[in-house]
């Protein structure tokens, strides 16, 4: 019996089609993905991973919603020009605690990963406002309406979003979650007593780049506008590369 | 010769439930003057008891939740369902739900409504998603059409423009197209009287409630699976239903051998379910929030992601597409297929490879590089099945090439195919590392996605609509006059398009690496953006003259329903689909 001949057994029975189409489409998913999550390899060794603070989680979600992703890449490949334009190439470290993953597929806009730092809060503010008032050529869209929507507590639900993260193995503390509504405020509002508060369950040295400001220079509300700079502010500034150890982690 | 299996008996559910019985008795005694018993059928119960779940499970969110797009949204699924549930007991009452014959005079009953309301979905669902792309498409030029709203903004409209082209029309062609050459190629009728229905307005729901989402900012920000929990819960319970619904007449069929296409169909069905499950594995923040966080983080979410995002292009624009090609161009032609042992190799390699494409969308990230070499390999070695399978569509014609001088329509189909063959050389390049080290961020995967999308599903899509809308209504389709318009207007506009993506993605990877004599980088980003607007208006153009062209179709169509002259019904060419040895 040939070959083809055999081949009918398929074609005469829908079930064992789809057993065979099963079987053939999840070979190569198998080993592609199954390895990431056993190879100790996948995931550098590094200091100063951290997870977001409420109040840049709550801006990565505003980066999330506004679709960012579909113009800024957050990923920076190991090629000349872009370590000199953009920084260190990214380390899949510091992805580690990012859900969804934004490393994005198109550079309409720059890459971000490393933004934080490289700008004030005030030019990230003007910037995210009206693009054109500091970069006359752009083509971003403008988010003035960040500056009007104050954080709602209730909407948000911080505490639950700390909770599913912690679920996934992210490291908050008890302590962090019980008072993630609290800390979201908290830091936006420098010289309060919240603020002292959150800075205690972040505390400076087991926490790298937690800083308490009025990221959108309005002191009257706490805004979406807020939690966006603030998270803008910290891209990319986790990992120190001068004690990085490159040999140790190649793979 | 094989013996389909015959419709189940509907199952009465009088026993369990005394007062049901006293209800539809008493019912029907004053509907029909004697006392006679009707039954609720297992699928009209089963629909009933799913919507009824659905419904006051969507009415508590709704009225628990603090999130108005949530409330909106659950609102307007409970609506649904409860309109899903009155249709099903109007019909009911009216004593319309009796089992429809299968045969009549010996010859199959087609159960063509959902096709149809298919077939025009996606007709509106594509002029919305080409609009939507010429907008975004202007945004990039005149970023003043932003209009600094959080409604209308460019990374808000590029998910609906993506979603609307892709599920939107295409996954109403391939609801419609797969309904009606499972049907056809089966000679047996959709099983069940509601679940084709569920199918088609449950599907459409989703696209609904999905692009409301993106605009009031409810995404979950991964390419292509931007829909958030909820959204994607719905998905799943219509899939599962779309698949058995699918199967039906498989398991009725009078022929032994099930079809080629439904083949491709079944791959599709089958693997965009282990996609849609995997990839949109989350938790939600509470079951009264939008807000979802995925499963996965970081690399793994990456690989999952293109391991999905790939095969979303491989399942559901190829293999899906191919199904149609694989019916619509042997119809046409009234020509057998090229050749039968091509397209066994052709289905088992291009399902079996693709699946292992994605890492390529990966290249010099934090992926690991084994990971992307798997990847890069794979993709070349696809080049040889997605070329068996074009060589399998063009080589259809032989003996009937003269038919492309006097039918655009089958033109049309067969430049889809050569527009595959493009499309699937470019992809392999584009895949080795050191070409996607240029090609990756830049416009030009975006011309080369357009080349596929445009060129073979849009194509072949219009090709399947132009042989559909007349099949379905027994007339002869309005004038093949306008098909040429349609179709060099959009070949034109496809031109435009990819010609301005080449350049300027090709020149925006040559300028982010270019350096000075003095060993500076050239030039500052924001040069590299103003390079691009020349590209940007005449890609626009571009989007505009195939909005126009698929404009020119719906007249068609609409005039092919009211005015087209009436015709035997399609049926007689079957023996065109046996396939040559």
């Amino acid at each position: 019996m040939s070959a083809w001949k055999k081949h009918q057994i398929f074609e005469k029975n829908s079930l064992i089609l789809i057993v065979g189409i099963i079987i053939m489409i999840s070979i190569g998913g198998l080993v592609e993905i199954v390895p990431l999550f056993y190879l100790k390899s996948t995931i550098e060794k590094t200091e100063g991973m951290r997870p977001y603070t409420p109040l840049e989680l709550v801006g990565r979600n505003i980066y999330v919603r506004e679709g960012c992703y579909a113009c800024h890449s957050q990923q920076i490949r190991p090629m000349r020009d872009e370590l000199q334009r953009y920084g260190n190439y990214s380390l899949a470290a510091e992805s580690m605690y990012d859900r969804p993953f934004q490393w994005g597929s198109k550079r309409t806009g720059p890459d971000l990963a490393r933004v934080g730092g490289k700008y004030s809060d005030e030019w990230q503010r003007d910037h995210l406002i009206d693009p054109r008032s500091v970069s006359p050529t752009s083509v971003m869209p403008g988010y003035p309406f960040l500056m009007d929507a104050k954080l709602s507590p209730i909407k948000i639900e911080i505490e639950n979003n700390l909770k599913v993260n912690a679920l996934y193995g992210v490291p908050y503390t008890d302590e962090q979650i019980a008072n993630a509504n609290a800390d979201m405020m908290a830091q936006a509002m420098p010289d309060s007593d919240a603020a002292e508060g959150f800075l205690e369950r972040y505390p400076e040295g087991k926490y790298r780049n937690v800083v308490v400001r009025d990221f959108d220079g309005n002191p009257d509300a706490i805004t979406e506008m807020d939690a966006l700079v603030a998270y803008l502010q910290m891209l990319g500034t986790l990992v120190d590369f001068s004690l990085y150890d490159e040999k140790a982690n190649l793979r | 010769m094989y013996q389909g299996r015959g419709n189940l008996p509907p199952i009465e559910l009088r026993s369990g439930s005394p007062i049901w019985t006293n209800l539809f008795t008493l019912y029907g005694a004053n509907i029909m003057g004697e006392r006679k018993v009707r039954y609720l059928s297992l699928e009209e119960g089963g629909y009933t008891v799913l919507l009824l779940v659905a419904a006051i499970f969507c009415l508590i969110i709704a009225g628990k939740t603090w999130d108005q797009v949530l409330a909106f949204h659950t609102a307007l699924i409970a609506l649904a369902s409860l309109a899903g549930i009155f249709f099903i007991f109007r019909r009911y009452f009216d004593g319309n739900n009796n089992p429809a014959p299968l045969e009549i005079n010996g010859k199959p009953n087609y159960n063509m409504g959902p096709v149809k309301f298919a077939t025009w979905a996606s007709v509106f669902w594509g002029i919305a998603g080409f609009s939507v792309g010429v907008i975004i498409a202007s945004q990039l030029a005149f970023p003043a059409l932003n209009f600094d709203l959080p409604w209308t903004n460019f990374g808000r409209l590029r998910p609906l423009h993506t979603s609307a082209v892709i599920f939107a029309f295409g996954g109403n062609v391939l609801i419609a197209t797969s309904f009606y050459v499972v049907q056809r190629t089966c000679q047996a009728r959709l099983m069940g009287a509601i679940s084709p229905w569920f199918v088609v307005l449950g599907y459409n729901l989703f696209i609904v409630v999905a692009g409301t989402g993106y605009l009031l900012g409810v995404t979950q920000s991964k390419e292509y699976a931007e829909p958030e929990w909820y959204a994607d819960l719905l998905l799943t319970i219509v899939w599962v239903a779309y698949l058995l619904t699918f199967l039906g007449p498989i398991w009725r069929r009078k022929e032994a051998h099930i079809y080629v296409a439904n083949w491709f169909y079944l791959a599709f069905i089958v693997t965009i379910a282990v996609l849609h499950l995997f990839n949109n594995a989350a938790i939600p923040v509470s079951i009264y929030s939008t807000k979802s966080y995925i499963v996965w983080g970081g690399v793994q979410d990456a690989m999952v992601q293109w391991w999905y995002g790939h095969n979303a292009v491989g399942f559901f624009l190829t293999a899906g597409f191919l199904a149609i090609m694989y019916y619509f161009i042997p119809k046409r032609a009234e020509r057998p297929v090229y050749s039968y042992r091509l397209s066994i190799v052709h289905f088992w390699a291009l399902i079996f490879l693709y699946i292992w494409a994605g890492p390529h969308h990966l290249h010099y990230t934090s992926l690991p590089q084994w990971a992307g070499t798997l990847g890069m390999t794979f993709s070349i070695i696809l080049w040889m099945p997605s070329w068996g399978g074009m060589i399998n569509g063009l080589m259809t014609l032989s003996g009937a090439w003269d038919k492309l001088r006097t039918d655009p329509v089958l033109r049309m189909m067969v430049v889809s195919v050569a527009f595959y063959g493009m499309a699937t050389f470019e992809g392999p390049l584009m895949s080795i590392r050191a070409v996607n080290g240029l090609s990756h961020y830049t416009d030009w995967t975006i011309g080369h996605v357009h080349a596929g999308a445009l060129g073979w599903v849009g194509y072949i899509s219009f090709g399947a609509l132009y042989c559909l809308v007349p099949w379905l209504y027994n007339k002869s389709l309005y004038s093949l006059r306008l098909v040429n318009w349609h179709f060099w207007v959009s070949t034109l506009g496809i031109v435009f398009y990819i010609c301005s993506m080449w350049v300027s993605g090709i020149m925006q990877g040559l300028m982010w690496r270019a350096y000075d004599s003095l060993g500076f980088l050239e030039y500052s980003f924001i040069e590299t953006v103003d390079a691009m607007y020349p590209f940007y208006v005449m890609r626009a153009f571009g989007g505009l003259l195939f909005l126009a062209g698929a404009l020119v179709m719906v007249y068609n169509l609409v005039m092919t329903v009211r005015a087209g002259e009436a015709v035997e019904s399609e049926g007689a060419g079957q023996a065109a689909l046996t396939p040559a040895e």
